[in-house]
């Protein structure tokens, strides 16, 4: 078994990233993602990597040298958050177009405006369209493990697709938490070496990246790339079973807690997930059927698994730290809704706007959640379906902030 | 050239074959084309040196004709072709397809 060792979630990735020494990581530092970049560099200048670091003059190019670096046949990572991930956009999708698994850590954060540097999932849920796989992490602990993971999902000949892992700003970036790691050895022979598709700097093998791509190809190229996050589905299973194995941690697609006879059940992702475990030990101890579904990866969404674990419950709760303003609830809810659409066994499903820009989820707000929710189960009957809570100024029987 | 279905293509919209535009005809949104009197030309070279597309055909060493297939009509030809010979006029495709 591996170490045990009390780390920031922050360190842990770049502890992560030591163990996989990629060839090039290119970045630009930003709140509250920094220190694992910063902590990064001191191993590069220790020498206990093999990495080029670049040291790029915005997201966008650093994004730009990895998609460069990818080209060239590189395994390549970095990491950022918030408007660094917005300003990375563009390039995001031709990373995923051009099919390079570059492994990305992004560290949960508000976007602007107004000004905020806390966690909530409104960067990443914005790129949810951009054509990468999407990964989300509970605490250090998952944040370390998805990474090393990421590197063989991606890199899989069926997939080469770009990898996001993500994890909450701060409450997990900051905060010490304590983790096990695999050693250094057992971590490389996980990964294996990577083998660039076509590599520009094979220079026997000349090709073109990059060319006009009009009517007559764009989208047999877009139908290919769709496939290969299909194709990612089955992948995924298989690299959580092979990390189990050697780590004896890890759930596949979500992580299910009291959810074999949970009546009522709230569907939370990252940090806050934690807080409603401790939650449900108090409820279960009153013997209140109340459960939670944490799900693990958001791209590709696992439609059919997710409904299937819903399919004896009487009420849900999706829980979303980041809006889709204008659309009925955040981006989770919307997700659920259509994978339960036209199942026979369908919950009752309400959505919650919590935690935007760090706002802190209390144990009392998620009892009253599941309050709630039995209400529901009990009346048939749903008051509001789409809401901000602990939120000052809403009539919300709970979350007074 | 057939046109190949999705599974067919390499990976990310790579192409794996060096100057394969022979095979794709990338001239057709031409506006204008230019035309060389072969009688006044000198065969000094610069539309061929200055051609951006290579569509400047020589034949035994000489200018012969224009690759119409992939000149864009840029008529950079036209304006290298010197002061005192000018002889290549750039036309409007229109023109040209009705045979005026």
């Amino acid at each position: 078994m591996g170490k045990l060792v009390a780390l920031t979630g922050n360190i842990a990735l770049a502890t992560a990233m030591r163990q996989i020494n990629p060839d090039v990581c290119a970045a630009y530092p930003i709140t509250p993602s920094t220190q694992v970049i910063e902590q990064f560099s001191e191993y590069v200048a220790d020498g206990l990597v093999d990495t080029e670091l670049i040291a790029a003059e915005s997201e966008h190019s650093a994004m730009s040298a990895c998609i460069g670096a990818a080209a060239a046949g590189g395994r390549v990572m970095t990491a950022t958050s918030s408007q660094g991930l917005a300003y990375m956009w563009e390039m995001l999708y031709i990373a995923a177009g051009m099919r390079f698994p570059v492994i990305l850590a992004c560290v949960n954060r508000a976007l602007s405006a107004p000004i905020n540097i806390h966690g909530d999932h409104s960067d990443s849920m914005g790129a949810r369209d951009s054509g990468w796989i999407q990964i989300y992490a509970e605490n250090a602990q998952e944040a370390y493990d998805n990474l090393i993971q990421a590197v063989r999902i991606g890199e899989q000949m069926d997939v080469r697709l770009p990898v996001m892992c993500c994890m909450d700003g701060f409450t997990t970036s900051h905060a010490i938490d304590t983790l096990e790691l695999l050693d250094d050895k057992t971590v490389r022979d996980f990964i294996g070496e990577y083998k660039a598709t076509h590599p520009l700097l094979d220079v026997e093998h000349p090709v073109t990246y990059g060319a006009l791509d009009l009517q007559d190809y764009f989208m047999e190229h877009k139908r290919a790339q769709a496939e290969a996050m299909k194709n990612s589905r089955k992948v995924i299973v298989d690299i959580a079973k092979e990390y189990k194995k050697i780590s004896g941690r890890g759930s596949i697609y979500f992580e299910e807690y009291y959810m074999d006879d949970a009546e009522v059940v709230m569907v939370i992702m990252n940090s806050a997930a934690g807080t409603v475990k401790t939650v449900i030990d108090a409820m279960r101890a009153r013997g209140e059927k109340v459960g939670l579904l944490k799900p693990r990866i958001f791209r590709p969404f696992p439609y059919n698994e997710l409904a299937d674990a819903l399919s004896n419950v009487k009420a849900v709760a999706i829980m979303d730290r980041a809006d889709s303003v204008g659309a009925e609830g955040g981006p989770l809810f919307m997700e659920f809704k259509s994978a339960l659409y036209g199942r026979k066994n369908q919950p009752m499903m309400i959505n919650k706007i919590y935690g935007l820009g760090g706002r802190d989820l209390m144990l009392n707000d998620i009892e009253e959640i599941y309050k709630e929710l039995r209400e529901i189960k009990n009346t048939g009957k749903i008051k509001a379906l789409s809401e901000y809570i602990t939120v000052r100024g809403e009539e919300a029987a709970y979350g007074k902030a | 050239m057939k046109k190949k279905g999705w599974k067919e293509l390499p990976i990310g919209g790579v192409i794996l074959e060096a100057g394969n535009t022979r095979g794709y005809a990338t001239g057709d949104w031409r506006t204008f084309r230019p035309v060389i009197d072969l009688d006044k030309c000198t065969n000094c070279m610069r539309c061929w040196i200055f051609c951006p597309d290579s569509s400047v055909v020589l034949v035994d060493g000489k200018v012969d004709h224009f690759d119409y297939d992939h000149c864009k009509g840029c008529g950079i030809c036209a304006v290298e072709c010197p002061e005192n010979v000018k002889a290549i006029a750039m036309i409007e495709e229109a023109e040209a397809k009705e045979g005026k």
